[in-house]
């Protein structure tokens, strides 16, 4: 009991706190060079799809002259690993070219479908976890009965419905028939042109200025295509959750807590769960990332104007910087995910520090 | 024997079974047993139903398995019929276990000092400091040289004697009158076992507990205890006093007794058990 335990307590936990930053810092390089991995990748695309970049500009009905010189301008006479830093250097200034579909440089259109994808899948990931975790959890406690059978027959839903149909028929019903949601879209027509988003969050700019129509509007527009990948998301999280905490629930440590004459809540909740999250931690953070990625039937049916729909209609437009573009920016969240759930599991687990 | 007027614990045919796909599992059958403040050994191989024993008398025979008796009293209280409330306000406050590997046995994601804080809150109003010295005093009485420092360690930055000193800690930190050792050194070093042992000697003598001691160690047993019940495929083949084992009337007993290597004199082959069907009827 003396200061110099506790001293050597304090030297262990700041050689833990190294250790966790180193772990932090290899992460963060494996990251880079994924993500130059991934340039590579855009890049190859661009320069080996049988579309051509000049025709794409200059139209078939140019002359060989002028096809020649935009051939040049565009710099496709130069050696490829020229042309490579020419494309990344661009990138690193936030240059990702032009879209000649919207005729907006493809960064500003990002900017802007980014932010309503990252609304969307965020608030259906809450969904997903809020509801899904306490479902797993519930199954998993009383298994073999009722709730484990809906929970099974939720998830089969979840896994086996198309994504398109249940938002048709969720419009259907509570957009056409019982009028108790609005339409597709991300706000009333009367506010799509007063209102203006700084950031592109609209839930968060109109409560951030004040303007509570407008934040009660777009919750109810949100509500719909939110609550439909949230229950998705849901169906997966839950199922996992509870194979995870038959796992926990299964373990030595358990019994010693019911010795312990703990309450059956606390075992779950406080012992069995909280060691289930481990686990979990990764799960929600791929379904929140596969979310981020835009999805594309939901934005789709929605009207949505997220990175999901943007992408396709890049792609069917073979609008080339945009698309890579995209996928870029794909690649990019679901590489920061990864890193942030790499980054929460350690801190989370004291094993892995 | 030291018999006291009430028994602390009285068993009567008591059964455990696990009712499988593939039938019907009988993990106890008949157990019969009278515990004072004493200690009482169970010995057994492995599967003949010592540890389901333990859990049973916690209540805590897990699903499929039933546990079924005539009787089951722990200091005149019917555990049988008591309340799920009554039932968990006398685990760990008046009956513990120490179970067999701590690396299984403790949380991971808790550190130590937490646990054994969350064992002794569970049945003591008591406040963040108060409850704090209580098991940093529980963690100096098992041989902690640093409790102050092992208090904040994870279960897997200890060693496994060090590990298992801290769930005697925790399962001692409420004074509890019964404590059930479930192979208490089986996972250990052989190094630490003895160590371990005596640990949980001092603390028992000292507190007046009863003890029941379940291992598959005969010798270790008739050492520890006064008395040994020896268990084969559920049933208790015979009772003994622990200093008379070598007198121990049962063919499975003397069987396993002389099975015993031997320091002073060199049996090749050592004798192997011969079992009879008829033990197990």
């Amino acid at each position: 009991m003396s200061d110099s335990s506790s001293y050597t307590t304090a030297g262990m936990r700041w050689l833990a706190f190294r250790r966790l930053v180193t772990a932090i810092v290899k992460t963060a390089a494996v990251a880079v060079i994924t993500l130059f991995g991934l340039t590579v990748f855009t890049f190859s695309i661009a320069r080996y799809v049988p579309t051509d970049p000049v025709l794409a500009v200059v139209g078939d009905k140019a002359s060989q002259a002028t096809y020649d010189r935009v051939y040049k301008e565009m710099g496709l006479d130069k050696p490829m690993y020229v042309q490579f830093a020419t494309y990344a250097s661009r990138l690193a200034t936030g240059d990702f070219g032009k879209s000649r579909f919207t005729q907006n440089q493809v960064f500003d259109d990002l900017k802007r479908v980014f932010p309503a994808t990252f609304e969307l899948a965020t608030i259906g990931t809450l969904i997903g976890v809020l509801l899904g975790i306490p479902l797993g959890v519930l199954a998993a406690v009383r298994r073999g009965t009722w709730v484990d059978q809906l929970s099974r027959v939720i998830g089969l839903i979840g896994y086996s419905v198309p994504i398109f149909w249940l938002g048709l028929m969720g419009l259907l019903i509570f957009y056409a028939y019982l009028d108790w949601l609005p339409g597709p879209g991300r706000l009333d027509i009367a506010y799509q042109y007063t209102f203006e988003s700084e950031t592109g969050l609209v839930l968060f700019d109109a409560a951030r200025t004040g303007q509570w129509d407008v934040f009660f509007d777009a919750c109810r527009h949100i509500l719909l295509p939110a609550a439909l990948l949230g229950y998705f998301s849901m169906a997966y999280i839950s199922r996992m959750t509870r194979s995870f905490m038959l796992n926990e629930l299964s373990q030595e440590y358990i019994t010693t807590a019911r010795v312990k004459g703990l309450s059956e809540a606390r075992i779950i909740w406080r012992h069995a769960l909280r060691n289930a999250f481990v686990p979990l931690i990764t799960v929600v953070a791929l379904s929140y990332g596969s979310l981020l990625e835009g999805s594309v039937l939901t934005e789709m049916v929605f009207a949505w104007p997220g990175l999901g729909q943007y992408l396709t209609s890049s792609l069917m437009n073979t609008d080339m910087d945009a698309a890579l573009g995209a996928t870029l920016l794909v690649g990019i969240v679901f590489l920061f995910i990864n890193l942030l759930s790499d980054v929460l599991y350690r801190v989370y687990d004291p094993r892995t520090r | 024997m030291t018999d006291t007027p009430r028994p602390l614990l009285e068993v009567e045919n008591m059964n455990v079974c696990f009712r499988m796909q593939s039938g019907d599992v009988e993990a106890v059958r008949n157990m019969s047993f009278t515990l004072g403040r004493e200690r009482l050994g169970i010995v057994g191989e492995s599967g003949s139903g010592k540890s389901q024993t333990g859990r049973a008398i916690l209540g805590l025979t897990p699903p499929p398995g039933t546990m079924t008796a005539d009787r089951l009293v722990f200091d005149g209280i019917d555990l049988l019929r008591a309340s799920r409330r009554k039932l968990r306000d006398i685990r760990g406050k008046r009956i513990a276990m120490v179970m067999q590997d701590p690396k299984y046995s403790l949380n991971p994601i808790m550190t130590i000092g937490a646990q054994i804080v969350e064992a002794y809150q569970a049945h003591n109003r008591a406040g963040a400091k108060e409850s704090r010295d209580h098991a940093l005093a529980m963690l100096e009485a098992v041989r902690i040289h640093d409790p102050q420092r092992v208090y904040d360690l994870y279960p897997h930055e200890v060693s496994g004697g060090m590990g298992q000193r801290a769930m005697i800690a925790m399962m001692l930190v409420t004074n509890p009158d019964l404590l059930i050792a479930d192979e208490p050194t089986s996972a250990l070093d052989v190094t630490v076992q003895a160590e371990v042992l005596r640990i949980l000697d001092e603390l028992v003598s000292e507190r007046g507990m009863g003890l029941i001691f379940i291992s598959h160690d005969l010798p270790l047993v008739s050492s520890f205890c006064n008395r040994v019940l020896v268990m084969y495929a559920g049933k208790v083949l015979e009772e003994v006093d622990a200093c008379n084992l070598d007198n121990a009337k049962h063919p499975y007993t003397r069987g396993l007794y002389r099975c015993l290597p031997s320091l002073k004199c060199d049996v090749k082959p050592l004798p192997v058990l011969q079992r009879d069907p008829q033990w197990a009827a």
